[in-house]
């Protein structure tokens, strides 16, 4: 199936990724290549053929429910984003992740 | 030293013939001579490297050395390492300081083995010659003009210009074995599951597989001894009896080691696409084998021209869902200006991700859409498995395959970047054991035009171990895997800056 140009915003807007008009050209014309090559599995009949996701015959493995992980929030919000340019504030407040307002 | 095998230094350092501080420092100085130039490390620390050094020289002065104690590896920048850089060569996690040890890593750290530093490599692992990483690309060490492979180049440089003892990678698609293909060494992606994903960047996690790079398969099978084993922290990893991966090496001597062995040669890896002076060099390694003992066998994988359609529906399915943790909340790269929470989240992506990464999670996010999961991602899943019922049938004909790991040689910087589908045709060798869970193996064969060419093995499941034996008989009868570029040579087109 061709794509177009609004298919490509679209794509870019469910993948959260900003996409300007000249980038969305670019890629229009580079995905098109990619989904050509991916179009030859189009003649191959799969019908009844059992879809593989894992090499091995393995089911999910299950444990004991028992406490596993240890609280290592300071290590990990040590990671937390710079906010704003250049600024060396962690985006991190009292323990929580700070993120732009959601909810009135 | 440098140009020593992991048993030989492993000797040193038992013998007393040098330290490990001492040995850690020879490869330090020579990476500060060449990384300018290579820039096969993208981090780097002195003192945290030389203080592994000196408590692997303390554990050995008290006895306790294992095979690899002391001896200075080089660590892909995709394995998390406690309070190391952990990029994954993108911008995204430019500052990322990792907060744990991947087990990759900890395995390494266990035995005493010692940190060099992070490669560089192709972002989150996507790509082919390693011109995709935010860090910039690596240069060949055989021809600065060219590229080393990917994803995993800067590992690869490292080898194959001695600023390591050996290196970690990870393989996908054939992330370790064509790069060991372009810069002439020794790699070994594993079946998949047996070692552990945990701690590693996630890209396509069901064809994700972490492995040895070196200068030999005796190297990759010690190595390998240390990387292997279950954890239950992977999903995937696979409760396999732990094997000594060396065991056998020492039989594959005397006329014949390989009398018996059925080697399967795969019609559809011999024809258009193949680079005349690459199936030369196979050829030749080809007869070689049959010196050894081994019986050539014609068989057939119909279903492998469909490798590459399959492996970029299912990969970069896998890598949308995979990137989609990276949204400027918790880690990694935020946007400094934006007006609401979706706005962060558009802009700290576009920002963080370069091109082809934003490509791969376009296709990715396009074949999971409403409407598209039919023809695409389970399409592509069927085709799997009849690209892996192949290997099936072809195993029931012979032993061990053989082919060529790469269509060509190390091409030059710039040839193929704006064309993702000549760059995808790289992989056409290798991503067919990628799909199909299987081991496979490049090992150096000879030179076309003065560049290394990798000659592919691939295995049944869990068959590392007779993989490592016969790249093991062929290395004691050939000596490809010794030659070494030559950093110093005029002809060298230096890059930028150190002229």
């Amino acid at each position: 199936m061709a794509l177009n140009i609004s298919d490509i915003k679209r794509i870019a807007h469910l993948a959260r990724l900003q996409i300007s008009e000249q980038e969305a050209t670019q890629t229009l014309t580079k995905l098109t290549g990619i989904l050509g090559l991916i179009e030859q599995m189009q003649a191959v009949d799969t019908t009844g053929i059992m879809p593989m996701s894992h090499s091995q015959d393995v089911v999910q493995r299950l444990r004991d429910d028992v406490v596993t992980a240890s609280n290592k929030r300071e290590a990990f919000q040590a990671n937390a984003p710079k906010i704003g340019n250049g600024s060396v504030a962690p985006a991190v407040d009292g323990g929580l992740y700070l993120v732009p307002q959601v909810i009135e | 030293m440098i140009n020593n095998s992991l048993k030989q230094l492993s000797h040193m350092l038992a013998s007393k013939q040098t330290s490990s501080v001492e040995m850690t420092q020879t490869f330090l100085s020579r990476i500060a001579q060449f990384n300018p130039s290579i820039n096969a490390y993208i981090a780097l620390n002195e003192a945290k490297t030389l203080a592994q050094a000196a408590i692997a020289d303390a554990r050995i002065a008290a006895g306790d050395a294992a095979p690899l104690t002391g001896i200075p590896f080089a660590q892909k920048d995709i394995f998390c390492a406690k309070d190391w850089p952990t990029t994954c060569g993108s911008k995204m996690l430019a500052n990322f300081i990792a907060p744990y040890d991947a087990h990759v890593i900890s395995q390494f750290d266990a035995v005493g083995a010692v940190n060099l530093g992070k490669t560089n490599m192709d972002e989150f692992a996507m790509g082919s010659s390693n011109e995709t990483s935010y860090f910039g690309g690596v240069k060949n060490p055989w021809d600065f003009d060219r590229v080393p492979g990917g994803s995993s180049g800067g590992s690869a440089a490292a080898v194959a210009a001695r600023l390591c003892a050996a290196a970690t990678g990870t393989d996908t698609g054939g992330s370790i074995r064509q790069p060991a293909s372009l810069c002439g060494f020794t790699g070994l992606k594993p079946t998949y599951g047996l070692v552990s994903r945990y701690g590693m960047i996630a890209f396509a996690s069901s064809l994700d597989q972490a492995g040895p790079m070196a200068k030999s398969a005796e190297d990759c099978a010690l190595m390998l001894n240390v990387m292997a084993g279950f954890d239950e922290r992977d999903s995937t990893s696979l409760n396999h009896p732990k094997e000594d991966y060396t065991r056998g090496l020492a039989q594959m001597i005397g006329d014949k080691p390989l009398k018996g062995l059925r080697v399967g040669l795969p019609k559809e890896f011999f024809g258009d696409g193949l680079d005349n002076g690459v199936a030369g060099v196979v050829h030749t390694a080809l007869l070689e084998m049959t010196k050894l003992g081994a019986e050539l066998v014609d068989i057939s994988l119909p279903n492998s021209h469909l490798s590459i359609p399959v492996y970029y529906v299912l990969a970069p399915a896998e890598a949308s869902s995979n990137l989609s943790r990276y949204d400027g909340v918790r880690y990694g790269h935020r946007a400094s200006e934006y007006t609401d929470l979706q706005d962060m989240y558009m802009k700290s992506r576009a920002e963080g991700f370069g091109a082809e990464v934003k490509r791969r999670i376009l296709i990715g996010t396009y074949v999971l859409s409403a409407g598209y999961y039919d023809a695409y991602y389970l399409k592509a899943q069927q085709i799997r498995r009849l690209i892996a019922d192949d290997f099936v049938q072809a195993f029931k004909k012979c032993d061990i395959i053989m082919g060529p790991t790469a269509p060509s040689t190390a091409f030059k910087a710039g040839e193929k970047a704006d064309d993702p589908v000549a760059m995808y045709l790289q992989d056409v060798y290798t991503i067919a054991t990628n799909l199909a869970g299987l081991p496979g193996m490049s090992i150096p064969a000879g030179f076309s035009n003065g560049l290394p060419v990798g000659l592919q093995l691939m295995g049944n499941y869990f068959d590392e171990a007779r993989m490592l034996d016969v790249a093991h008989a062929y290395q004691q009868v050939t000596d490809w895997h010794t030659i070494i570029p030559n950093l110093d040579k005029p002809n060298l087109v230096m890059p930028k800056g150190i002229e």
